[in-house]
């Protein structure tokens, strides 16, 4: 039983990335964001649901469609869109960009744009608790198509062999940008890759945040536990293409169509009035209080400044010698 | 002075240092049980024991990045590539992730790793097996490369890289592990970017690193015979890199000889060589000559590797053309 304040939160925060995304979308439009842009629309209720179950100094890990598990963190907006607009008051300084997102305040790690390689980084982070045996676990997000990755079979061997508490969660999109699974997988149903290393898989509906979170939920106390690493498969669709210069012609209009209908949001929004968790007018409010949290983010990222030139040297090294790049 | 063989003077870094600091723990192919291919890590998985020794599936990328993440957690992981041919594999973790987290991610994470790994060629073991590539790493922004020559070298800039808060690639050299030099019993440390003068000379500056320094040695012998006094620099750590130490010794001798084991084009040699004209251009009575591995795959059969590796007489070949 998941609590009726857990529940509101939740629908809270896919409703803010949602609204978040939207207006990246806007701006990246607009010519504010540059480069690769991966927005996690229609995905909302996995980042949501797996991130809710963890506690606030367990480590998270993502890839390059890194938005929603950043913010589900409980990353600042405001320092997101700094950050994807370049500026130097982005979480990263505006070094890092929409896919090198990362929030060391909030043990969440990146944002890398290499597909797989967050993997045995996860691992390594796994490989710490083990090592410190405190209480910690690890949640590490991939796409479907990391899963032919080498590195992704050297981090499930890695995990399992040491034992390692990590949750590996793939949400499975069915594209890898626009190549449909059945035709770059050998193995279309991705969880069951963990009986490959001994590890238990499991499929979920990543379009219902409630079931990812149950299943989470389960799952971290098992991590928790000692039990091992797990792989948990979440079947979900992103509405958008796979970046922002990428119009998805090939998803035909029905299966999208489809998808959209089974869309997180309104689903929670259903379950929560008719439990009587919440009352339109509460929703309504939370619609109202994100609108002017996705607005400030804009503003002030839009009021920021760019980084200093100076700022181009910093963070190369944490020591510095003579011979080091300087302006 | 004591003396200690260099895979011995390895060992006792890496063991100093992992009494030193709960933090840091090594990791890799048979580096535990069986001790280390080169012998470096022997007797440690018996004083550490399996959590701080560990060994590795044969998974080089998993390697430095499970690293990565432990050194995210705050550890201080020495993950070694049993050779640095393997690094070749890992290239993504290292020069993709590495490298750049610390500068991607804003300054908010460090990465102390040192990723060791012996390197070189000379022994017949082929085109796979018998790499100089640290011009590679050098090019890469975000990475530390320290490559040293004897065994008070090696302990003590292994010391120093362990302790970085950096991304450190120490490169040993597979034909130097038998080398024996005086290690002194008390604890040193190397600082990162300080060249050593192997040999003083007034005539010509050879610059080399790695087993290259022992050619270079090999040929200031033969030149001196015929009354040329070369001046031998190890860099010691081709990044951070002493173009201090560089500059003043050419600004003195006015000729200079770059000679690495790796590859001639766009090697390090290449970067020593420009830097040099840039700065002492007018100083120079000679340009700037440049030996070096021949750039073919390194062939097997021991007459052509030899002919590909350079050599002292490689050395006192180039010294001769310009000392006139």
């Amino acid at each position: 039983m998941i609590p009726a304040a857990d529940q509101v939160q939740m629908y809270r925060q896919m409703l803010l990335i949602r609204r978040l995304e939207e207006r990246v979308a806007e701006m990246y439009g607009d010519g504010k964001i540059g480069g690769f842009t991966h927005l996690y629309i229609g995905q909302e209720a996995v980042a949501v649901g797996g991130i809710s179950s963890l506690n606030h100094d367990d480590y998270v890990i993502s890839t390059y469609r890194d938005h929603g598990h950043f913010l589900a963190r409980g990353g600042d907006p405001k320092k997101f869109m700094a950050e994807l607009f370049g500026r130097s008051t982005g979480v990263c300084r505006g070094k890092g960009g929409s896919m090198h997102l990362a929030d060391a305040d909030h043990y969440f790690f990146g944002g890398t744009g290499i597909v797989g390689a967050s993997l045995p980084i996860a691992a390594g982070l796994g490989l710490a608790c083990r090592y410190r045996d405190d209480d910690r676990i690890v949640m590490c997000f991939f796409g479907d198509g990391a899963t032919n990755q080498g590195v992704f079979h050297e981090a499930l061997n890695f995990a399992k062999l040491w034992n390692l508490p990590v949750i590996f969660v793939c949400e499975n999109n069915f594209y890898g940008i626009g190549t449909v699974v059945s035709y770059s997988s050998a193995l279309t149903e991705v969880h069951k890759k963990a009986a490959g290393y001994g590890m238990p898989g499991y499929k979920i509906n990543g379009m219902d945040v409630l079931e990812v979170r149950r299943t989470c939920e389960e799952v971290v106390r098992m991590v928790r536990g000692g039990a091992g690493p797990a792989l948990i498969e979440a079947r979900c669709y992103r509405y958008q293409g796979h970046s922002m210069t990428d119009p998805g012609r090939y998803r035909a209009r029905a299966e999208e169509d489809l998808w959209r209908k089974r869309d997180p949001i309104p689903r929670l929004a259903k379950g929560l009035l008719a439990a009587g968790y919440a009352t339109e007018a509460r929703l309504a409010e939370i619609e109202r209080e994100i609108e002017a949290l996705t607005e400030e983010a804009v503003r002030f990222a839009d009021a920021s400044p760019e980084p200093d030139l100076s700022a181009l040297y910093d963070d190369v090294f944490v020591e510095r010698y003579p011979s080091d790049p300087h302006a | 002075m004591r003396e200690l063989r260099y895979y011995e003077a390895v060992g006792e870094a890496l063991a100093e240092e992992m009494r030193r600091d709960e933090r840091v723990f090594q990791m890799g192919e048979d580096i535990g049980l069986f001790g280390g291919t080169f012998r470096t890590t022997e007797g440690h998985m018996a004083e550490f024991g399996s959590r701080r020794v560990r060994d590795t599936p044969i998974a080089e990328a998993g390697i430095v990045g499970l690293a990565i993440g432990a050194a995210f957690a705050g550890l201080r992981p020495v993950p070694e590539l049993m050779t640095m041919n393997f690094a070749i594999v890992a290239m993504d973790q290292i020069v993709n992730h590495a490298a750049k987290m610390h500068y991607m991610f804003g300054g908010q994470i460090h990465l102390p790793i040192t990723i060791r790994a012996p390197g070189g060629g000379g022994t017949q073991k082929g085109a796979q097996h018998s790499h100089s590539i640290e011009s590679w790493f050098v090019n890469t922004p975000g990475i530390r490369v320290v490559i040293p020559s004897t065994p008070y070298d090696v302990k003590g800039l292994l010391k120093t890289s362990i302790r970085s808060d950096d991304v450190v690639l120490f490169i040993e050299h597979e034909m130097l592990y038998a080398k024996k030099g005086p290690v002194p019993e008390e604890e040193y440390l190397i600082p990162f970017g300080v060249a050593d003068i192997k040999r003083a000379g007034r005539d010509v500056t050879i610059i080399a690193w790695s087993k290259m320094v022992y050619e270079a040695l090999r040929a200031a012998e033969i030149l001196a015979e015929e009354g040329i006094e070369a001046e031998v620099l190890d860099p010691r750590t081709l990044d951070p890199m002493d173009w201090e130490a560089v500059l003043s010794s050419v600004a003195r001798t006015r000729r200079c000889v770059v000679a690495e084991e790796g590859w001639r084009k766009v090697g390090v040699g290449a970067e020593i060589a420009a830097h040099v004209q840039e700065h002492l251009f007018f100083e120079l009575d000679a340009p700037v000559q440049r030996v070096a591995a021949a750039d073919v795959p390194t062939p097997y059969s021991k007459q052509l590797e030899q002919a590909a590796l350079p050599h002292a007489e490689d050395i006192v070949r180039a010294v001769l053309k310009i000392a006139t």
